[in-house]
């Protein structure tokens, strides 16, 4: 049995069906890259994995037991990086970092937020504002989250969107490691991240098409 | 409990360091308040008998300039999501935004209001009153105003919706403080206006924090 998957789901997007039927399989240590050309789903798809939002049908099983009876649980066993930053302009890098350690309850979320920057090669900008970040910048004190506890899920919607060439082998390397010890990623990415054995799923294969004349919901 | 402080803690620090949104309510109170004796004229009795009505007036509709924001900007960057993530429960989340709005916009109104009390000709045995309804009616705004808040959000036009939202909502709080104070005045009990106030506090602390929750859900979806 995988340890995560997803059986027979529906995304709905206002009226418009994205896609439907989907199925999909992550087991311990296994990377899903999803593709497929914009608009196919793929940031629905994860947001749907996240529990962010529900699928209109199908639903997501954790080692064979349905997610929707425990999302509390699945809160805790993943970390998602959206597209969107969520780094705060007024607050410094160290400080946007400690608020996101300090929300899980842990102990010392300051020292693990430092050495979450310094994983990402972020800890020499520790004291400067948010506001000051380039793109990339801010796309790695994102990932920095990823290294604040151990979390066996890793939803990562384009990691690395304005990347450069060392943060992305940094980014692979992380997901290397967090692979060896169990931990599973599913990601979405335009641009070839240097993955082991990664299986493929093209979201665009489960886009509906209307047939002549209905009219779909 | 921990994260729940924590979070009080970062909205806070963020407030702080932005600054302005304190600022803006506390001026815009005070403003507000001081246009009156221009208006009706500088006559004691006059303004002395519209003094409770006008500060709480004016307390409401300054509360209200910050709550469009209360989990827009979370909305916008990203952050929602990963509050919505994080081990809190989304209404502890909402709870404690609303808990760091009122420190931050409540609080200061409280403060400001003894000196434009003074400005109006309040007479000093309502001003205990009036202070004592301004505690509860601030987090009572605040709390109302999260569910509205949460409400708008990601709706077009959210900005010009919550005010037509919220203000038909305050109406019960206005009538009850502005009671009390009046009651004061005249020499009767304030008791059964303050514990009416009371209960409608009591009522909306674990409900609005439920229906902001449910608002944030959707537009999370």
């Amino acid at each position: 049995m995988p340890r995560f998957e997803g059986r027979d789901l529906t995304c709905l997007r206002s009226t418009r069906v994205v896609f439907a039927g989907l199925d999909f399989a992550v087991d311990t240590g296994a990377a899903l890259v999803l593709v497929g050309p914009n608009g196919s789903g793929k940031s629905s798809l994860l947001r749907l994995m996240a529990g962010l939002s529900r699928p209109f049908a199908g639903q997501f099983l954790w080692d064979g037991a349905a997610i929707a009876d425990e999302p509390d649980v699945h809160r805790a066993r993943l970390r998602y990086v959206g597209h969107l930053d969520a780094v705060k302009p007024a607050l410094s890098v160290l400080e946007n970092l400690t608020a996101w350690a300090a929300l899980d309850g842990g102990a010392d979320p300051r020292g693990r937020a430092l050495a979450a920057l310094e994983r990402f090669a972020l800890d020499h900008l520790a004291d400067v504002p948010g506001r000051y970040l380039s793109a990339g910048q801010k796309r790695r004190l994102n990932l920095s989250r990823l290294a604040l506890a151990a979390a066996p899920l890793w939803l990562l919607d384009e990691p690395t969107t304005a990347l450069d060439r060392a943060s992305v082998a940094r980014l692979a390397a992380e997901i290397r490691r967090h692979r060896a010890s169990g931990g599973m990623v599913v990601l979405s990415t335009h641009t070839d991240l240097d993955l082991e054995a990664p299986a493929v799923l093209d979201v665009s294969d489960f886009a509906v098409q209307p047939a002549p004349g209905e009219v779909l919901l | 409990m921990t994260g729940f402080l924590r979070l009080v803690g970062r909205d806070l620090s963020l407030a702080l360091r932005q600054g302005a949104d304190a600022a803006t309510a506390v001026l815009f109170f005070v403003l507000c308040v001081v246009l009156f004796p221009f208006g009706v004229g500088p006559e004691p009795n006059i303004l002395a008998r519209i003094a409770p009505g006008v500060i709480l007036v004016a307390a409401l509709l300054a509360s209200l300039l910050s709550l469009e924001r209360l989990f827009q900007t979370d909305h916008d960057d990203g952050s929602l999501d990963l509050l919505a993530l994080s081990p809190l429960p989304l209404e502890a989340v909402a709870m404690a935004k609303v808990l760091a709005h009122w420190l931050v916009t409540g609080l200061p109104l409280l403060a400001a209001s003894p000196l434009l009390a003074l400005l109006l000709h309040l007479p000093a045995g309502g001003l205990g009153v009036l202070l004592l309804t301004l505690l509860l009616t601030t987090p009572l705004l605040s709390l109302i105003g999260a569910v509205g808040a949460a409400l708008t959000l990601g709706a077009r036009r959210g900005g010009v919706l919550l005010p037509l939202l919220i203000l038909p909502l305050y109406i019960p709080a206005l009538i009850f403080a502005a009671g009390a104070v009046d009651a004061a005045l005249a020499g009767l009990e304030a008791r059964p206006h303050l514990l009416l106030l009371g209960g409608l506090l009591a009522g909306a602390l674990p409900l609005a924090p439920l229906a902001a929750a449910a608002g944030l859900r959707a537009a999370l979806d």
